[in-house]
């Protein structure tokens, strides 16, 4: 799986209800699924990660399957391998499915298009993140009950997020109304993407169901996008008396409290951000059940 | 307090009638014919009576550079100059870069200005062109507009996310267009006369080439963009084309660049010296032209006083600039207006109503304006004479140029803050008999 954009609704659905299942039996405390037993799972991380790789590691692991772990730091790659000759080496180790975050657009795409084993986009670039982008759905509909017809506002650094894309790709295909709002010079334009673009947050707010708060990255003011936290919080942050009671609140993480999102919204009544969390897992059980069922023994 | 102007000929953008205003706390209370209210009076018989000068470019040099002036003396210059609003550069020590900085400037004009002063916040941090500096709180501390005035943000990229980003707030940048990699350290216009002084040129492409990716940029992200102290005819013809397109900018010329040529700085005479530098003849009437036919919104003075002992050494290590906020009004009367070149109303347009317009501060002689009024004297006659200066700058290369129509009277928010070329607290309280 290396976007949301190739699957259907219908496709979306399916993993979203077998998240929603898997969800259900992590609540119950069922840890020992057998659905992947005698499968390898490899998590490829060319990008720091905890809380992607973690809960793909442990969703393979609840699932029964071996799970290998191979991060950027220690690894042949600082030798100067390739990412090539990297996945192939771990291929050939008898990998059934290889999950990728690489900091390159189209990694996790030049990966599938050269290996046997199922790839799953782990993150690549500022492109995509499926299964970010799913989790932040099957959080909202597990609230809200639904997807069509609701507001979510995504805030922030849209432009050079792979999360906003894969929200909004999500999103879009199940009938939601997407608004992105933040500094002029982090959104996309509207006319090349299926949501309405806001520069005022009090706006964007207006009668939303949902608001998806985006990371800031620092390197980000570097790049002449904006001036300072201070300005960005003052604008753009999201505090408490920004929220009306039955917004609910995400944000994948890792947060910069007091940047984009004060810490008494972030652990307030609003917040699902623990939620999602869970829901990571049980999503990511969901997609590599479904490709290893796919692929085959 | 209440004043009565009486008998005036007023102009401003709706037209030309002669009338009284009466004025009562700081606003104009009634406009008409043979008014009797209570109060001081004072008979404008054969004035001119404009709304407040405004200037969209000085140097007040505070915080920092007290030395070259002040917000007391600047704003006392201004008032002579009939001037009643200012809109103070960033590039002061430190720059104007934050919020607690437009407070500071708006504190000490509150509690030392003669005029209003409006701050104009930096672009970039430190003017230093390479990170946005916060616009959005120094907007809502009451920057008028933005400018690294005295450099240009030369990275387009920075340039471009600035736009972008002022644009989501309809912030009017102000940019002082020269690329720096084009005018090359010049100190004079580039050509033949450079090149006999055997001083660096700057070429007028540097300019043309700067104002021309600033409209691209301001056109792709709709960025209210203002060109201050454009100088060339190149400068003039791409403003011409980008406004006949639609593109939001618009453009002030100064003085200077209007009426002095390059052969000034012959002698190595660095009261000449100014950035962008003194052109050519055709450079003057390509301005002057652009002013008549509309091209040009402004006239704005780029008063940049300096110490006498700066300006006393070689052409190279001088400061550029020239102090011009008490000459401006009535240097140009003089020479536009007596001339032939200009009509009085389009002199009007250009130092008032049009500033006016960019910053957002349209201001009509109708009852319930704000009382910011300027009065000159038609038939008053002068010449430029530098030790008489209000300013603490006295570098001006004019010094012995005729003026006239000076201005009489500067009134701020209902307050008389010069009268018969007297700038002071005490003229309010003064009973007001005779102007001129």
């Amino acid at each position: 799986m290396l976007s949301l954009e190739a699957l259907s609704a219908s496709e979306l659905w399916e993993l979203l209800e077998r998240g929603s299942y898997f969800r259900e039996r992590l609540d119950k405390g069922e840890k020992t699924g057998k659905e992947l037993k005698g499968r390898t799972v490899a998590n490829m991380f060319f990008e720091p990660s905890t809380r992607t790789r973690m809960s793909f590691e442990l969703a393979a692991q609840y699932l029964g399957a071996h799970v290998i772990n191979f991060a950027h730091q220690g690894s042949s790659l600082v030798k100067g391998e390739c990412l090539l000759d990297t996945a192939w080496t771990i291929e050939a180790m008898a990998v059934d499915c290889m999950v990728i975050r690489h900091g390159t657009t189209g990694a996790a795409k030049l990966v599938a298009n050269n290996v046997r084993a199922a790839v799953v986009n782990a993150g690549d670039g500022t492109h995509a993140h499926p299964t970010q982008g799913l989790l932040d759905i099957l959080t909202i509909w597990r609230h809200k009950g639904r997807v069509e017809g609701l507001k979510v506002v995504i805030v922030g650094d849209v432009l050079h997020s792979r999360v906003a894309r894969s929200n909004i790709q999500g999103l879009a295909k199940l009938g939601a109304q997407v608004v992105v709002v933040g500094p002029a010079t982090m959104l996309p334009d509207s006319a090349d993407w299926p949501v309405e673009v806001e520069t005022d947050l009090d706006r964007a707010l207006e009668g939303a169901d949902c608001v998806n708060v985006l990371r800031i990255q620092k390197e980000r003011q570097e790049q002449g996008l904006f001036p300072s936290q201070q300005e960005y919080f003052k604008f753009w942050g999201i505090d408490a008396n920004r929220l009306t009671s039955d917004m609910l609140l995400l944000h994948p993480g890792p947060m910069n409290r007091g940047i984009e999102i004060e810490g008494r919204a972030a652990d307030g009544p609003n917040s699902a951000i623990l939620d999602q969390v869970t829901n990571g897992v049980a999503i990511r059980m969901a997609v590599l059940s479904m490709l290893l069922e796919r692929s085959g023994h | 307090m209440e004043l009565l102007l009486k008998n005036g000929y007023i102009i401003d953008a709706k037209g030309e009638s002669y009338g009284d205003i009466w004025i009562r706390d700081g606003n104009i209370a009634e406009v008409g014919k043979d008014l009797i209210r209570p109060g001081q009076s004072v008979n404008l018989a054969g004035k001119v009576v404009l709304p407040g000068l405004v200037d969209l470019h000085a140097h007040l040099r505070e915080p920092g550079q007290e030395g070259k002036e002040t917000i007391a003396t600047g704003t006392a210059a201004a008032a002579r100059g009939g001037f009643t609003t200012v809109c103070a550069m960033a590039n002061t020590s430190p720059a104007i870069d934050t919020p607690l900085l437009v407070d500071l400037v708006k504190l000490k004009a509150r509690e030392q200005g003669w005029v209003e002063v409006l701050p104009v916040g930096a672009i970039t941090k430190g003017l230093k062109g390479e990170e946005i500096a916060e616009l959005g709180l120094m907007h809502q501390a009451g920057a008028v507009g933005f400018s690294d005035d005295g450099n240009w943000v030369q990275n387009s990229r920075i340039a471009h996310n600035a736009m972008k980003y002022a644009a989501q707030w309809d912030l009017l940048l102000i940019s002082h267009p020269e690329d720096l990699s084009l005018s090359a350290d010049g100190v004079m216009n580039a050509g033949s006369l450079a090149d006999k002084l055997s001083l660096k040129g700057a070429d007028a492409v540097a300019e043309v080439a700067a104002v021309e990716r600033d409209i691209i940029l301001a056109e792709a992200t709709g960025c209210r963009l203002h060109l201050t102290h454009i100088s060339t005819a190149g400068s003039v013809a791409a403003l011409r084309r980008a406004k006949a397109r639609g593109v939001r900018v618009t453009a002030d010329v100064t003085p200077h660049h209007l009426l002095l040529t390059e052969e000034l700085c012959a002698g190595y005479n660095t009261l000449a010296k100014v950035n962008p530098p003194l052109r050519r003849k055709q450079d003057c009437e390509a301005l002057l032209e652009g002013l008549l036919d509309g091209t040009i919104d402004a006239i704005a003075t780029d008063h940049a006083p300096h110490r006498e002992a700066e300006k006393r050494t070689t052409f190279d290590a001088a400061p550029a600039g020239i102090s011009s906020l008490e000459i401006a009004w009535p240097l140009l009367y003089a020479h536009l207006v007596e001339a032939g070149h200009m009509p009085l109303a389009t002199l009007v347009e250009k130092m008032a109503t049009g500033p006016r317009r960019i910053i957002g501060r349209d201001l009509t002689l109708a009852p319930g304006e704000r009382a910011d009024i300027t009065v000159i004297d038609p038939t008053s006659r002068g010449v430029v004479n530098p030790a008489e200066f209000i300013s603490k700058g006295r570098n001006t290369p004019l010094a012995g140029w005729k003026l006239a129509g000076l201005p009489v009277m500067t009134i701020v928010q209902g307050e008389i803050a010069m009268l018969n070329g007297k700038v002071g607290a005490g003229l309010a309280a003064q009973p007001v008999a005779q102007v001129g």
